[in-house]
């Protein structure tokens, strides 16, 4: 058991490692002078000298790698450009509202999507059915600023139920706090709730196909207990593999929902980074963003074994 | 030694390629039916956006800034005449024509879709067929995806369009980068899968070289996958590039998406929601069909997926 | 409860009907038949002759589609197809119990043992956890199952797979069941482990006095256990009586071709074959090794030593269960997988070192016809496109090699317009048939049948292996034949290699280690092979008018 933890944590090394060359190459795939771009259209060659030689961008490029990487490793992500402050204090300084925010939605997302996809799937081809997969297509389909300022027009300004954008922190009221996150959770869970009730959904029924469960029903099993008894245990895996896949699309939505709902969260300092090519501050949330979501799925994987006896360490 | 009954009784259906009746299949689904006429509308609606009572996309005009959906104006022509136009879906900030806009921003998304879907499919299969057959390599290239699809989607684009100037091209590459690695990965798990099967080894018994094993008894198995996924990316570039111009870091603001036009309407949402209403519908719904018409090819051409 | 005079089980004129586009209006039609308590009825087909579905509609476990539309099912007295589905649940695990084909599929693989078991007396039974405890034990024990305690907390995947029959048999028959239905329950057993099943179904079932209702497609298991046999075909019952009478005496001529066609242990006599030396191996081996950091290294010997020599126009059969590493040395001859050791003689050059592009000019030279029918043609070409693909690759152009691609359709029994059509129109047995002409296609010397009669029914098995005896004939072929069954390597192997767990425990011409098995694993199979003391190819074949 110890031995596979040791070897998921070490294989999840190159994964991260090649994150990182990617995110230091970026800036030099840039085409012409990055530090051109970084300064502007309207910059003087001093400036651009400047912030060249401020990235580091005048070393040999292994040379710069090594000093990026080693500030990394001790934990130093460098200073923003555009916020003049360490990069590190920013993201702490952000973290709340991006975390209460992917958090609630979870929790909406998972207590809806999974009773909805097992229900679909036990009332295969019934017209519930064809609901919820009618539902999980146009969650697909709709973009999550458009469900957004759909929500907003409705519950905000025509029924005035909830305030139309902003952020409270937990340090200020719970009540505060939860009145202003219903509507951004609400609107990021959707695409989560499409996906995972699909996969709910799909693996129940693969499941319902079994030959145990045929068994099940000549022990004269009453379907509810097939149900929840055979059938969901069997289908766990794919259902919290999908969870932990979708924690991409959670973090892509952060970014628009907190640009819609003006949350100030790492979603919103992504979007205000880009904007102004603060790219030590990009390449900092990407790299934190993908060793979250690398994080996340590395303990879905060693949480297998709770649902499946098969999986063995 | 008798003669198995069925032996030489003639066969009774035609000898049709499984392919032919896959196509007749398709062609019945009512989801794909329905999915590939919508699709066929908004492609219309691009092609012919000119001819469609629309007015310059791009026109500022800063005497009608704001108005309402139904207001009407009157254009003075060079030669005096005068006809009265009315802005459908009203105007924006600029005294643009928002169903004029809508209706050339069908072009840029579909022209995003189609683009993104191609390239991302075609460079996904090169790689996955290598991964998926040369042995030393696979290692390599695996690792290197697994690296690109730990970042997710959308920072990635995200990342890529930040490093370009804003313009069309560097939209689609943005977009193209992450999708890469998923199709790699369905291409080597086909290839993996199918090398296994009985008839690929009897192909090889019967001395086969690699490159005509390949294309005679792998490659035709990633079609319907492909085609499949290949819907499938086409309708979340669409999404993406919304997004991307919503967030104000994707296609410069006067060409006319979508994406644009909402990003355009947000601030005057308030008042004027139907900027980001409109285009919101057209987007939704052209996504939409292009989902179903997804769906529909997966469980026409991949029964063991149906349904997912 | 159960009243002598009312059998356990009776079905009267059951038909449940096949809906549209099948090869026949009804799945079952008139179907009649009756178990005892006490009694065992096999109920025998090939495949699609219903058996499996009369089964099920008992237990109420039909696929939606299927719907039974004429006749009665009794069970004690009790006509189930107008029960209630409370009602068929009460009985279902009650008084009726099934058993499955696929032990690994039909349990739970995420609940213990112990807790599938306990299901049932769950459903049925207000028994307390301890009491329910320790009925399961002790039903654990007397399916003889080892160490009852560990395996109630044992999962599926931690036992074999002729335990984890036991045990859906001991869940089938804790409530004593006054019906147990079983539906090829060893079809996917090794010999040894199916013979030991059998043994303890009619132990069990005598002890209890329950009435069982056996599906099964093999005369061999009947000869076995049945006391009354019914015979089913293209879901009709063509004949039943008493077992004895039917396997000595079939007076129906499709019973009497399906005994006809179960091959004899009986070795047939054949001469030796003098031919040259075709195929040699000296020490082959193949190990698999799974090393992974932290963890121990993993090292499976699939094979080891192996040697075996063919001549031209000889077969030798490899004979073992499963995991005996036949199939490996099958993979490792055929080249297409490399051997960890040894060579590979063909006969005067070692093919077991070659790239694959030194090995072109020998692929030529073997080739192989593989299990599954329905996945050996690549479903996407035509027939005659599959058969030239080899030819054409070596050079020969395509108007030849079309026709001698239709030179073997003739041979193989096909017509020559076979060629234009695809895979998905030919049943199981005329596929293995293209097989066979598409190996020939390529002039070899040497064939590897693996398995490839195995999926076959037993009246199709018969004529593909007259086929390969023909063409061996004709062509002076060496052939490896790859089989689990001893019955086939019997008929028609002149010599027998009898491998167990990767190594070779005995081997001898065919009638040598028939009459006089020297190795215990050897007289184990043999031991095993059900209805050996029925022989029942010879017997019937005297019945079958010429």
């Amino acid at each position: 058991m110890a031995g596979y933890i040791l070897r998921r944590l070490l294989a999840t090394i190159p994964v991260l490692v090649i994150v990182a060359v990617l995110v230091f190459l970026m800036l030099r795939l840039t085409p012409g002078d990055p530090a051109a771009v970084i300064a502007g259209d309207n910059a003087t060659t001093e400036q651009i000298a400047l912030i060249r030689n401020r990235l580091g961008l005048d070393q040999p490029i292994l040379a710069q790698f090594a000093i990026w990487a080693g500030n990394l490793m001790q934990g130093n992500l460098g200073e923003s450009f555009f916020f003049k402050k360490p990069i590190g204090e920013l993201i702490i300084g952000r973290i709340e509202p991006t975390l209460s925010l992917a958090f609630a939605t979870m929790l909406i997302a998972i207590s809806v999507a999974i009773p909805l996809g097992v229900l679909a799937a036990y009332k295969h081809g019934s017209w519930i059915d064809r609901v919820v997969m009618g539902f999980s297509v146009m969650g697909f389909s709709v973009p999550v600023f458009v469900i957004g300022y759909a929500l907003i027009y409705v519950f905000a300004i025509t029924l005035g139920w909830f305030p139309v954008q902003g952020y409270q922190p937990l340090s200020g009221g719970f009540g505060g706090f939860l009145h202003r996150l219903v509507l951004p959770a609400v609107t990021l869970s959707v695409i989560y709730i499409a996906l995972i009730a699909r996969m709910t959904r799909a693996s129940v029924l693969e499941v319902l196909s079994e030959d145990y469960i045929r068994t099940a029903r000549a022990k004269g099993q009453v379907e509810r207990k097939i149900l929840f008894r055979h059938a969901l245990k069997n289908a766990a895996v794919p259902i919290v593999t999908v969870v932990g896949i979708g924690i991409a699309l959670l973090i892509g939505g952060v970014v628009v929902t907190e640009s819609v709902f003006s949350i100030p969260g790492l979603g919103r300092l992504t979007v205000d980074a880009v904007l102004a090519r603060d790219y030590p501050t990009i390449q900092a949330v990407i790299l934190l963003f993908s060793g979250v979501y690398v994080g996340i799925n590395l303990m879905i994987d060693l949480a297998y074994s709770l649902f499946d006896p098969r999986i063995r360490y | 030694m008798s003669a198995e009954p069925s032996l030489l009784a003639p066969v009774a259906s035609e000898p049709l390629p499984p392919s032919r009746t896959v196509l007749m299949r398709l062609v019945r689904n009512p989801v794909v039916a329905i999915g590939g006429a919508v699709l066929m509308l908004m492609t219309l609606l691009g092609l012919f956006a000119p001819m469609l009572g629309t007015l310059d996309p791009t026109a500022i005009n800063p005497s009608t800034r704001n108005r309402m959906p139904g207001f009407e104006r009157t254009i003075r022509a060079d030669d005096g005449t005068t006809t009265v136009f009315k802005h459908r879906m009203g105007t924006d900030s600029l005294g643009r024509d928002v169903y004029s806009r809508v209706v050339y921003g069908a072009r840029v998304s579909l022209l995003i879709a189609v683009s993104v879907a191609t390239v991302s499919i075609a460079i996904g299969l090169f790689i996955g067929l290598i991964a998926g057959y040369v042995r030393p390599l696979d290692g390599i290239i695996m690792r290197f995806m697994d690296g690109l699809m730990a970042i997710p989607g959308i920072l990635l684009a995200i990342a890529v369009v930040s490093l370009f100037r804003s313009g069309l091209t560097s939209v689609i590459i943005a977009i193209i980068v992450p999708e890469i690695p998923r199709v790699v990965r369905v291409v080597r798990s086909i290839v993996l899968s199918v090398r296994e099967e009985p008839y690929v080894e009897a192909a090889i018994m019967q001395g086969t070289r690699l490159p005509k094993l390949m294309v005679r008894h792998i490659l035709p198995n990633t079609v319907a996958p492909l085609i499949v996924q290949g819907t499938f990316i086409a309708a979340s570039a669409i999404l993406v590039e919304a997004i991307l111009s919503f967030l104000g870091i994707g296609i410069p603001p006067e060409i006319p998406t979508w994406g644009n036009i909402m990003a355009e309407g947000r601030n005057l949402f308030r008042v004027f929601p139907h900027n980001i209403l409109y285009p919101g519908i057209f987007l939704g719904i052209t996504v939409l069909a292009v989902n179903m018409l997804g769906d529909g090819l997966r469980d026409t051409l991949d029964p063991k997926m149906a349904g997912r | 409860m159960s009243n002598t005079q009312t059998p356990v089980l009776e079905i009267a004129g059951l038909s449940i009907a096949l809906p549209g586009g099948g090869d026949r209006a009804r799945a079952v039609d008139d179907v009649s038949l009756s178990v005892a308590a006490g009694e065992i009825v096999c109920v025998v087909g090939e495949s699609g002759s219903g058996k499996s579905v009369t089964a099920f509609s008992v237990m109420g476990l039909l696929a939606k589609a299927l719907k039974p539309v004429a006749g009665a099912i009794k069970l004690e007295g009790e006509d189930l197809l107008t029960a209630s589905p409370q009602r068929l649940r009460a009985l279902r695990g009650d008084r009726m119990a099934m058993i499955f084909q696929e032990p690994m599929t039909a349990l739970n693989p995420v609940l213990t043992i112990g807790d599938q078991i306990e299901e049932v007396l769950r459903i049925h039974t207000d028994l307390g956890p301890t009491e329910r405890r320790a009925q399961v034990l002790a039903m654990l024990e007397s399916m003889r199952l080892p160490e009852p305690e560990r395996m109630h907390a044992s999962y599926p995947h931690q036992i074999s797979g002729g335990q984890r029959q036991r045990v859906m048999i001991a869940a089938a028959l804790i409530l004593d069941p006054a019906l147990l239905i079983a539906d090829e329950p060893t079809t996917a057993l090794d010999v040894t482990t199916q013979a030991q099943i059998l043994r303890l179904i009619k132990d069990m079932q005598s002890r209890r006095g329950t009435g069982v209702l056996f599906i099964t497609h093999d005369f061999g298991v009947v000869a076995e256990i049945a006391d009354r046999v019914v015979v089913m075909e293209k879901g009709r019952v063509v004949e039943q009586g008493p077992a004895a009478d039917i396997l000595l005496r079939p007076q129906h001529p499709y019973t009497q071709m399906l005994i006809a066609a179960v091959p004899s242990l009986k070795p047939a006599d054949r001469k030796p074959a003098l031919g040259p030396l075709a195929l040699e191996t000296v020490g082959l081996a193949k190990t698999y090794s799974s090393k992974a950091l932290f963890a121990k290294e993993r090292v499976v010997h699939a094979a080891k030593d192996v040697a075996i020599r063919v001549r031209r126009g000889e077969t030798v059969g490899i004979v073992g269960e499963s995991g005996s590493g036949k199939t490996t040395v099958a993979r490792c001859v055929a080249r297409l997988m490399p051997p960890s050791e040894g060579a590979i003689l063909v006969p005067d050059i070692d093919i077991a070192p070659l790239t694959e592009r030194r090995l072109r000019p020998y692929r030529r030279k073997i080739q192989v016809v593989f299990q599954d029918p329905f996945r050996s043609l690549n479903p996407r070409r035509t027939v005659g496109a599959s058969i030239v693909e080899g030819p054409m690759n070596f050079g020969l152009s395509a108007s030849d090699a079309l026709q001698r691609a239709r030179d073997l359709m003739g041979l193989v029994g096909l017509q020559p317009n076979s060629l234009e059509r695809y895979p998905h129109q030919f049943s199981g047995g005329q596929r293995q048939r293209i097989a066979i002409a598409r190996a020939l296609a390529m002039e070899p010397e040497i064939l590897i049948a693996d398995e490839a009669v195995s999926a076959l029914d037993v009246s199709v098995q018969r004529q593909v292996l007259a086929l390969l005896a023909d063409v061996q004939e004709r062509f002076n072929l060496a052939i490896l034949f790859i089989t689990h069954d001893l019955r086939v390597a019997a008929q028609i192997c002149d010599r027998i290699v009898v491998m167990e767990k990767g190594v070779i425990v005995e081997q001898g011409a065919t009638s040598q280690v028939f009459s006089a098995p020297a190795h215990a694993y050897t007289r184990a199979l043999i031991e095993a092979a059900p209805g050996r003391n029925f022989a029942t190819g010879t017997a019937a074949a005297d019945a079958v008018p010429a």
